[in-house]
Formats: structure tokens, C-alpha cells, sequence
């Protein structure tokens, strides 16, 4: 087993349009390893985003290598992307992305349908999940009933269900404001010092500065990599 | 994924699109109740057509003499040729196609008494066979003219159900009373059940009175028959019962078995043919029609699915990035509109049935029928619209599992 959770070597991503074409990454090397908390930050446009769609199994790669726990994804079908996505990644997302018309414990509960976990020990779970996110007492509601902050709590705990190495938060606290975004990047810290990988994909250099390491993104290449102020359980890797 | 996480999809889409929904319905049932409707029209004209057909017998061959038009083995042309009972007699022994036959004496305007109703009615002189060949079935507690009544020149008769009305109208069974016909004294055996009748060839005969063909030949002296009804077998066609009668014939009286003139044959088989391939068209064109309707109901519902992707594009986005797989997002669409044509399909076929049911109290069956649903148009139906939700519903159901994650979640 690689000491890389996330192995990517000259990733390029090429967008075509009728005949117009556009590098957004141009070329990318990153290696973040198992139990590392990092940020990707970038400005608009930087190729950031284009990162995190691939990271997450969303996109594919028009050249280049990509890891994701010893296996290499650039080579899957379609399936297999969708349960990789399902049961390895956790996707958190600016904004939130909660179906609307489901409760709490029902939007959790979408990824365990998934990957099949049966009746009792997904109801368990996801009362679980709910409670570490301290939810308990919203299981019931809808989106609508919900502040952004619990919203983005549903969000994680949904991330959370099937135990994925990985949880991708794209702009985790772009929406909501300062105390509850300081709640969320607080639960972070504690998923990660429970062992998850996490990447964090931001525009916001105070939540970057949140991790252990971050990776500055610009026009489709790595512009350069600097410690966060966390300190992990071991020292932080500077590429 | 478990059914009732579809259900909850769909009833999710429904509320979202009420109207719409509810239009898109509309289509697929209004084309399962036309074609429910047509097609059970169609099948009651059908039945109708093939009662009233039924009133003159199935298979049924009526032979009248003639005269020869062709001359033959140096006899000349012209000549009449006449039937005895006795041909009859030989064409019941020899005849391989003929399953039934009968010699018919008619005889018109007979003074009929009965009391004081005393009227000039037809009387036809016949044989035991004549009634199960015509449909002539007796009503319950009487009987048609048997061998005993033919071989004992009884003098019996059987009456038909217009006529029993008209004779005794303040009812009491006709059955044991006696009929003075041309002042002879008849005991009447038989009444005619009611029946329909769309042909004929001497009137309906809800009009007429049977008697034994042997008691017939005693009171009039009449030698020859008027004409012979012969029921072929059913794997026979008229033409060859026909040309197997004029064989028979031919050989005794001498004509040419091919002269088409020698015999006047009514072969009611061939009206039968044709009216059968004129419904089977009818049908056809009917259930045609109702089939154009629905296939307008599912562009109906492919439409609306588009709608619905459209709406759904960023859920689908998400539910991708959850871990759904394709086959899953083809199911929910196709399961959706499965739903959404088989609730429709099921309300117009209920609606339709309703239609069925209380269409008799109309009192227009004499003109169109009893429309008429079966088991095969259920199954026919149920058929149709699932290729019909099929067909709406793959394509934005491919469409839709065809999004790329990314592009789902509008995420740039």
C-alpha cells in the first residue's frame, strides 16, 4: 500500500469547444497522502475546480496518471467510477446539493442505497451519521427547514455514509456565514484527526490556511505548495 | 434501489408537475379508451352481424331447380329439371360434404283459424333436420317435427314466436292447442324461440308454420319441393357442397354437372366470408385508430420526461456523484413512465368499461349491438402500453443517463 492516497502525475485536462480548445490543467502533479488535511487554492478560473471533478471521479483526465487508493482510476468504466464515487469519496459541496424534497435521515441515506446496505443497519447508521453531526434532533427535516450551517452538516454526515477514504469539499463554507462555517471546518478537523483524508478546494486563503499543507493553483499549473498552520500527526509534507 | 424509492420519485415529479401530468395522462387514456371503445364497438357490430346471420342457418346451401343452359350428351338445352324427395333422400345417403339436408313445400296464403283470428299464413312442409339446420330452436317444453310425425303423417305443427304472439295474445302456452289450417284440425308441438334474422328467402320465420313434409304432400298433392336446404360440413366450402349436389343430380338427371344455371344455389357461406372480412377490416381500421391515439398520448409522455430531465439534470448530478449508476437512472425514468402510462392506460380502460356497461340501458343495440370487451383486448392493451411507455420512455431515460457527472451538476 502507497503512502499516497491521491497520486496524480502530469494530469492535463483539455476542453474542446466546436474548435476552440482550452487547457484548464496543464500539466499537474500532486501527491496527498492518507490522513492528510489539504487545501487546493486558486483564484477563478485557476483550473481548481477542474482538479476537484477529477479528484472526485466526476471528470476524466485527457492525459496524465491518476491514483486514488493503489488503484488506478483513468482506466474504469463508467460503473465503476460511480461506485468508486459511492463508496470512497465523500463530496461536500458549496452548495450543499441536498435533494430538496428529502429529509435529512432520507438524503443520507441516498449514497447507503447505493451501495445496498440493508434495512435495519442503514437506518442505524444513518441515525449515527446524523448524530456525530450533531443532527440528531433534525432527522425529520427538510432542506427548507434547515439553516445553511445544518444543511452542510446533512451534507457531510451524507458524505460520511459509506466510510469513504476521502472526503472532497468544494468551497465547504462559501455559503454560509463565519460561525457556522467555523462549525464545519471545527468538524473537519475532527474527521481528520480521526484518520480521513480530506481535501479542501478554496478560494478563501483563511479556511486554506485551516490545513495542514495547501497547494496554490494558477492557470492550469501548480504555482507553488506552503504549510497551513495545522499540525498533523506527522510532519507536513512540502513537495 | 427498492420500488419504493421510484414510487416516492414519481409521486415527487407529480405534485411538482400537476397540470402537466395530469394532461400527459389524459393522452394515454383518452387512447386506451378509444381503442377499448372502438374495438368493443367493432365486436358487438361483430356479434350482432353474426346473431342475425345465424337466424338462417350456418353453412347453409338453399338449391332451387332450374333449367339446364348447356346442352349435354346430345340432350338439348332448356330442359327443367325437377327434384323429388327421393333426390333428396339420395343426396342425404350419398353426399360426403352435406351434413344436413331437408326438401322445402311452400305453400303461400293458407287460411289459418284459430277462434276468431283467421289470417292468410305461409306453410312450409319439412323435414325433422329442417329446425337444426334453420336454428329453428323450440322454446322450452315444445319440440320441432320429429321422424315418427314425418313417418305417421301427423298432422302437427311448429309455429313461429311472432305468430304464437298474434294467435294467443293474452299468452297461455300454444303448446297442445289445435290450428285449423286450410280447415284441418293441427296440433301445435312447437313454438319458435325468438331469434334474429337478417336474411331470408319466403319471409322471416317468425311468421311462418312447420308441418311434416309427408303430412304437406297429403293435404296438397304437391310432388316436388320448392327448393332444398343443405348445411354442408364446416371444413367444406359452399362450392364444393354445391358442385358435389350438382354431381349427385346430374348423374340421375342428366345435365351437365358444371352448368351453373341447372340449380339455383344460395350459398349463405359466402355472405358469411364476406361479412367476416369486412369486420375483420372494420375492426382493424377501427383499432388502427385508436392505436394512432395513443401513440399521440406517448409522444405525449416522452415529452413531459423531457421536462422532467430538464427539471431533474441537477438531482440526477448529485445522485452520480453519490455513487448511482447508470442503469439506475434508466430505471427511474423508465419505471416513471411506466407509471405514469399504466395509470393512464388503466383509468381510460375503467372508463371505458364503465362506457361498456352502462351502454345497453341506451336501448341502441338494435343498431350498433352490445359492445363488447375480452380477455384478448385486456391482454392486447396491457400489451400495447408497455411498448408504448417503452418507447416514451427510453429515450430521455438514455438521455439522461448519458449526462456526464460534471455537466449535471453544473458545477462550472
Amino acid at each position: 500500500m502507497s503512502a499516497h492516497m491521491i497520486d496524480i502525475v502530469n494530469l492535463v485536462k483539455r476542453y474542446q469547444t466546436g474548435t476552440v480548445s482550452f487547457e484548464a490543467l496543464k500539466g499537474v502533479d500532486v501527491q496527498i497522502d492518507r490522513g492528510e488535511l489539504v487545501s487546493i487554492v486558486g483564484p477563478s478560473g485557476s483550473g481548481k475546480s477542474t482538479m476537484m471533478n477529477i479528484i472526485g471521479c466526476l471528470d476524466i483526465p485527457t492525459s496524465g496518471k491518476y491514483t486514488l487508493d493503489d488503484q488506478d482510476v483513468t482506466k474504469l468504466t463508467p460503473n465503476q467510477l460511480a461506485d468508486i464515487r459511492n463508496r470512497k469519496i465523500g463530496f461536500v459541496f458549496q452548495a450543499f446539493n441536498l435533494l430538496p424534497y428529502a429529509t435529512a435521515f432520507e438524503n443520507v441515506e441516498v449514497p447507503l442505497l447505493f451501495a445496498r446496505v440493508g434495512g435495519r443497519k442503514r437506518k442505524q447508521r444513518i441515525l449515527d451519521l446524523l448524530d456525530r453531526v450533531g443532527l440528531a434532533d433534525k432527522v425529520n427535516n427538510k432542506p427548507t427547514e434547515m439553516s445553511g450551517g445544518e444543511m452542510q452538516r446533512v451534507a457531510i454526515a451524507r458524505a460520511l455514509a459509506n466510510e469513504p477514504e476521502v472526503i472532497l469539499a468544494d468551497e465547504p463554507t462559501g455559503n454560509l456565514d463565519s460561525s457556522s462555517g467555523g462549525g464545519i471546518v471545527e468538524l473537519f478537523h475532527e474527521l481528520w484527526r480521526e484518520g480521513k483524508t480530506i481535501v479542501v478546494i478554496t478560494h478563501d486563503s483563511a479556511l486554506a490556511a485551516q490545513t495542514e499543507r495547501i497547494i496554490h493553483i494558477r492557470d492550469g499549473l501548480i504555482e507553488k505548495v506552503t504549510h497551513g498552520n495545522q499540525q498533523g500527526r506527522r510532519a507536513a509534507h512540502v513537495a | 434501489m427498492r420500488p419504493w424509492h421510484y414510487l416516492r420519485q414519481f409521486f415527487i415529479d407529480l405534485s411538482r408537475q400537476k397540470l402537466r401530468t395530469a394532461m400527459t395522462t389524459f393522452g394515454i387514456f383518452w387512447g386506451t379508451c378509444s381503442i377499448v371503445l372502438l374495438f368493443a364497438f367493432g365486436q358487438g357490430l361483430r356479434e350482432k352481424q353474426i346473431q342475425s346471420q345465424r337466424g338462417m342457418g350456418e353453412n347453409i346451401l338453399v338449391i332451387w331447380p332450374g333449367v339446364t343452359s348447356l346442352e349435354y350428351k346430345g340432350l338439348p338445352k332448356g330442359r327443367r329439371i325437377r327434384m323429388t324427395e327421393d333426390d333428396v333422400k339420395s343426396i342425404r345417403q350419398q353426399a360426403q360434404l352435406i351434413q344436413r339436408v331437408s326438401p322445402e313445400y311452400i305453400r303461400w296464403g293458407i287460411p289459418v283459424k284459430r277462434g276468431r283470428n283467421l289470417n292468410n299464413r305461409r306453410v312450409h312442409g319439412v323435414w325433422p333436420e329442417y329446425g337444426e339446420m334453420r336454428n329453428i330452436i323450440p322454446v322450452m317444453g315444445s319440440r320441432f317435427i320429429n321422424q315418427a310425425d314425418i313417418d305417421e303423417q301427423r298432422r302437427v305443427c311448429v309455429i313461429g314466436d311472432r305468430l304464437a304472439k298474434d294467435l294467443f295474445p293474452r299468452g297461455g302456452g300454444p303448446i297442445g292447442e289445435t290450428l285449423l289450417i286450410q280447415g284441418v284440425p293441427f296440433v301445435i308441438v312447437g313454438v319458435m324461440k325468438e331469434k334474429r334474422q337478417d336474411s331470408s328467402y319466403s319471409g322471416r320465420d317468425a311468421w311462418k308454420i312447420w308441418i311434416p313434409s309427408s303430412t304437406y304432400r297429403t293435404m296438397w298433392t304437391q310432388p316436388y319441393p320448392n327448393n332444398v336446404v343443405a348445411q354442408i360440413v364446416p371444413t367444406a366450402t359452399g362450392d364444393q357442397g354445391e358442385s358435389e349436389i350438382n354431381s349427385i343430380l346430374a348423374r340421375k338427371y342428366r345435365f351437365d354437372p358444371d352448368d351453373p344455371r341447372t340449380l339455383g344455389v344460395w350459398d349463405t357461406t359466402r355472405n358469411v366470408a364476406f361479412m367476416k372480412n369486412l369486420f375483420d377490416a372494420f375492426q382493424g381500421f377501427l383499432v388502427g385508430i385508436g392505436i394512432l391515439t395513443l401513440i399521440t398520448g406517448a409522444i405525449g409522455v416522452s415529452n413531459i420526461m423531457y421536462v422532467v430531465l430538464e427539471e431533474r439534470t441537477k438531482e440526477i448530478g448529485i445522485k452520480m456523484a453519490l455513487g448511482a449508476r447508470r442503469s439506475y437512472v434508466i430505471t427511474q425514468f423508465l419505471s416513471e413512465t411506466m407509471l405514469l402510462t399504466l395509470v393512464g392506460g388503466f383509468l381510460g380502460f375503467l372508463f371505458a368499461a364503465l362506457i361498456i356497461r352502462i351502454f345497453p340501458t341506451f336501448g341502441l343495440e338494435e343498431f350498433v349491438g352490445i359492445p363488447r370487451v375480452n380477455l384478448f383486448i385486456g391482454v392486447m392493451i396491457t400489451v400495447l402500453l408497455g411498448i408504448v411507455a417503452l418507447g416514451a420512455g427510453i429515450f430521455p431515460a438514455l438521455r439522461a443517463s448519458r449526462l456526464q457527472p460534471v455537466q449535471a451538476l453544473k458545477l462550472f
